[in-house]
């Protein structure tokens, strides 16, 4: 094949690539991150600063790898409120496993932040477990049932504190955790599982399912129970994850983590195209929508907004994305 | 029978992609019952929805009574004296009878507030008007669905109708219902409303209508003076050629071999008591009205609904069925009658919905879903079935109700299952592909599949099936062979 020829089929390939590329759902969401980044960086240089990006990424990661675990119940067309609460009571377990194996246990101190990891997945797991619990097999609705978990787990988190931080996170354990960007390579690996998990395996195709029509994917023979199970399961192990992070961050198991992370964890997903109704969504659009989130906050602080029009401006633009997510599924 | 009163002339109608109507000419005279025919995707719908308001027509003329007329929305076809009664109910199922009769039209009494006084008594004048005995106060979703479409008529007969259209109104009729609605509908004819009767089923067209106007690929295909034509030539009309047999004739015979035997299944709180063998390679018809218990039966076979005693065995050997799942393992398959809602993930592809009960052969040694695989299953039931798609990525919301119906099939026969439940597989499908989706099911029984039949058209049932059953009150009444099986017998079971 000559030069020519060569050359025309990559333009050819690159154009078809790209085209298939911008045609996808996220196409549009992505292109508004992109210009509201150069906005921003128009009217305050320093947004585009590496530190400044560094900070912003670390932000979004916390947010995004809640917003991917509440994305799993989304798709089978439920809904986790409990999530905030869930990384608070999994921060506060993780940082007690991590003191009281320090002080008590001294000769496991190696294994002291494998248990403390350990301690706050597991928190995590079970919260999942008791939402999916009453969701599936007592028939509740996720919405008052995780509302009403949301309640139980910030009250379990003040019991256990007394209201007060708990400090004296042994060093090891925070020197991993607070490199700037481990978050964002924690959220990584956790984007790729889910997307991969989604799409290459039954289990990611029957969340799509009893999302998409609960009823003929049970007639269909699918263990619909189990699959929800599983989701809300992943959706608290996921929280819990993050209020791991959130120990290594603040250096010790905060009382009040992740206040409101609720509301930022769902309009991410939502404003990266995942359907309330369920059955619609993919995790490129979670990361998407929680990068929007986490753009809007940092720029509205650059860009010297005060913090009083903060919270206005951003429920503002979550019904905005709804909106328009609304206007482009009628176009389809 | 006397002048034109309405006179579509010329109708033309395009979508992206699709010239839906071309010169299509649909006149309807005064006081008679006029039959709209054609295949699913032939245009009726979309004339209909021209005439009442819902879309505007590229190209044409509308007239009723001589005077040229166009309607920006359904208001004003409304106001025209045009109304529609859908074959999905437009009702409000909690609310009671005569709410749902005004609604949108509500009785007011003197302050402004409602009136239900008003309200009840004009629901009472109002169902009287068309002989029917509901009390105005019953919530719809405890009526029945004949009840319901009742309510759906007067609805329509509320705004001074000059025309009413009636979408299938038969399809979810049982026989006797379908005579009472016949007789209603002549007594409007009788006071001068004319009707646009659209259906599918042609003996009922040849009985009640007095014109048929037939549409193919969006323009006129024919029309007929209903004593002048027969089933074969509304065949000949709709689709263009002869079928050879509207119902499909089996080929093999099926054996002796007992597959499934069912022993004293019941089920509150409707079924009671039901016993009954299939054998390889039959297809059982399950005849019975509306209510009788047959869906019911079938749920409670593949565990979708809890049992409360009695016994399924295959082969011989018992079998727990407390879930769908448990069914599905056992390779029984049950395609449910509302395709859309039961049958169908109607966002998914193709080849996602024909492949959803089978995941498991699927995966490849990773545990993940070889696409390979994937692609290899649904290509072949495409095929198998002749489902007619550009590609197996369709979207199945986009599909006829034919097409959707063939996409369940397909997930059920990728199973490999050994019992089929079919539950009115062709409800609201065309005679082209209703001939074809018989066919499949002779094609079913002769590979050795038992196939339980449940429907509703008695001629359906009669041309198909090796054995007849029927149901009444939750309780089988009669089990007898195809050669015993006659329209009588058969209804006598269906009523006592």
């Amino acid at each position: 094949m000559d030069n020519e020829t060569a050359q025309a089929s990559q333009q050819a390939f690159l154009g078809k690539f790209l085209g298939g590329l911008l045609r996808r759902k996220e196409a549009g969401i992505f292109l508004a991150l992109l210009a509201l980044m150069v906005l921003i960086t128009l009217i305050n240089r320093d947004f585009a600063s590496a530190s400044n990006l560094k900070s912003v990424c670390r932000q979004v990661a916390y947010v995004a790898i809640v917003a991917l675990g509440v994305f799993f119940v989304i798709l089978t067309g439920g809904i986790d409120l409990s999530i905030g609460g869930t990384v608070a009571l999994s921060g506060v377990m993780c940082g007690w496993a991590m003191a009281t194996v320090e002080h008590r246990y001294l000769p496991l101190l190696q294994w002291g932040p494998c248990v403390a990891i350990g301690a706050g997945l597991l928190t995590g797991a079970l919260v999942g477990a008791f939402n999916a619990g009453i969701v599936c097999y007592l028939g509740v609705t996720p919405f008052i049932v995780t509302l009403g978990t949301m309640s139980m787990t910030r009250g379990l988190v003040q019991l256990l504190t007394g209201g007060e931080s708990l400090l004296g996170i042994p060093e090891g354990y925070i020197e991993t955790g607070s490199w700037i960007l481990f978050p964002v390579i924690v959220l990584l690996l956790v984007a790729a599982v889910s997307h991969l998990g989604l799409t290459y395996t039954a289990f990611g195709r029957r969340l799509y399912a009893v999302g998409g029509n609960e009823e003929a994917t049970r007639l269909s023979g699918i263990n619909v129970r189990r699959v929800k199970f599983l989701a809300y399961v992943i959706s608290g192990v996921l929280s819990g994850l993050t209020g791991i992070l959130y120990v290594a961050k603040f250096r010790s198991a905060l009382a009040e983590p992740a206040k409101g992370i609720e509301l930022d964890a769902i309009a991410a997903a939502v404003i990266g195209g995942t359907s309330l109704m369920g059955g619609e969504g993919s995790v490129f659009g979670v990361l998407i929508g929680a990068m929007v989130m986490g753009v809007i906050r940092n720029g509205l602080v650059l860009v010297k907004v005060s913090p009083d029009w903060q919270e206005l401006i951003i429920g503002a633009v979550i019904i905005l994305a709804a909106i328009l997510d609304v206007w482009r599924s009628k176009r389809r | 029978m006397g002048e034109a009163l309405l006179e579509m002339l010329n109708i033309s109608k395009s979508f992206p992609g699709v010239r839906a109507l071309k010169n299509v000419n649909f006149t309807v005279k005064q006081g008679e019952i006029v039959c709209l025919l054609g295949e699913n995707g032939a245009g009726k719908s979309t004339l209909m929805k021209i005439l009442t308001g819902v879309y505007t027509a590229d190209a044409g003329t509308l007239r009723l009574t001589g005077a040229e007329v166009r309607f920006r929305n359904t208001r004003e076809a409304c106001e025209h004296g045009i109304s529609i009664v859908f074959q999905e109910f437009n009702l409000c199922p909690n609310l009671s009878a005569m709410e749902n009769l005004f609604l949108g039209n509500e009785v007011k009494g003197p302050c402004g507030f409602l009136s239900y006084r008003l309200m009840r008594e004009k629901a009472a004048a109002a169902f009287r008007n068309l002989r029917l005995e509901i009390d105005p106060r019953a919530l719809v979703k405890e009526l029945g669905v004949a009840q319901q479409q009742m309510i759906e008529v007067a609805k329509a007969l509320s705004h001074h109708t000059r025309i009413l259209i009636m979408d299938e109104p038969t399809s979810a009729l049982a026989d006797k219902e379908i005579q009472n609605l016949f007789a209603i509908m002549r007594e409007l004819q009788g006071r001068g409303i004319s009707i646009v009767f659209i259906s599918h089923k042609l003996n009922e067209v040849l009985e009640i209508s007095d014109r048929v106007v037939c549409l193919k690929d969006g323009e006129n295909s024919g029309e007929v003076q209903t004593r002048a034509t027969s089933v074969d030539g509304l065949v000949l009309m709709m689709v263009g050629r002869e079928l050879d047999h509207l119902y499909a004739r089996r080929q093999g015979k099926p054996s002796d071999e007992v597959v499934l035997e069912v022993r004293n299944l019941s089920g509150p709180p409707l079924i009671n008591n039901v016993s009954f063998k299939l054998h390889k390679g039959e297809i059982a018809g399950l005849a019975g009205l509306i209510g009788a218990g047959r869906t019911e039966l079938a749920r409670l076979l593949i565990g979708a609904d809890k049992k409360t005693a009695g016994t399924v065995c295959i082969a011989g050997e018992e079998l727990a069925i407390k879930h769908p799942q448990d069914a599905v393992a056992h390779g029984i398959g049950y395609a449910s009658e509302d395709r859309k809602q039961l049958g169908l993930v109607l966002p998914m592809t193709v080849r996602e919905n024909s492949t959803l009960a089978v995941h498991r052969r699927l995966l490849n040694r990773l545990g993940f879903i070889s696409a390979a695989k994937e692609n290899e299953i649904a290509d072949r039931y495409i095929a198998k079935l002749r489902i007619k798609v550009s590609s197996r990525e369709q979207v199945t919301r986009n599909l006829s109700g034919g097409n959707q119906q063939k996409v369940v099939l397909a997930k059920w026969l990728a199973i490999q299952p050994r019992v089929l439940i079919l539950d009115e597989p062709t409800r609201g499908i065309d005679v082209g592909a209703k001939a074809e989706v018989h066919k499949i099911i002779a094609e079913l029984a002769d590979e050795g599949v038992a196939i339980l039949m449940i429907s509703s058209e008695l001629p359906e049932i009669l041309h198909v099936s090796d054995r007849v059953l029927v149901m009444h009150a939750g309780r089988l009444t009669a089990d007898f062979p195809r050669a015993q099986a006659t329209e009588e017998a058969i209804m006598k079971a269906a009523v006592s």
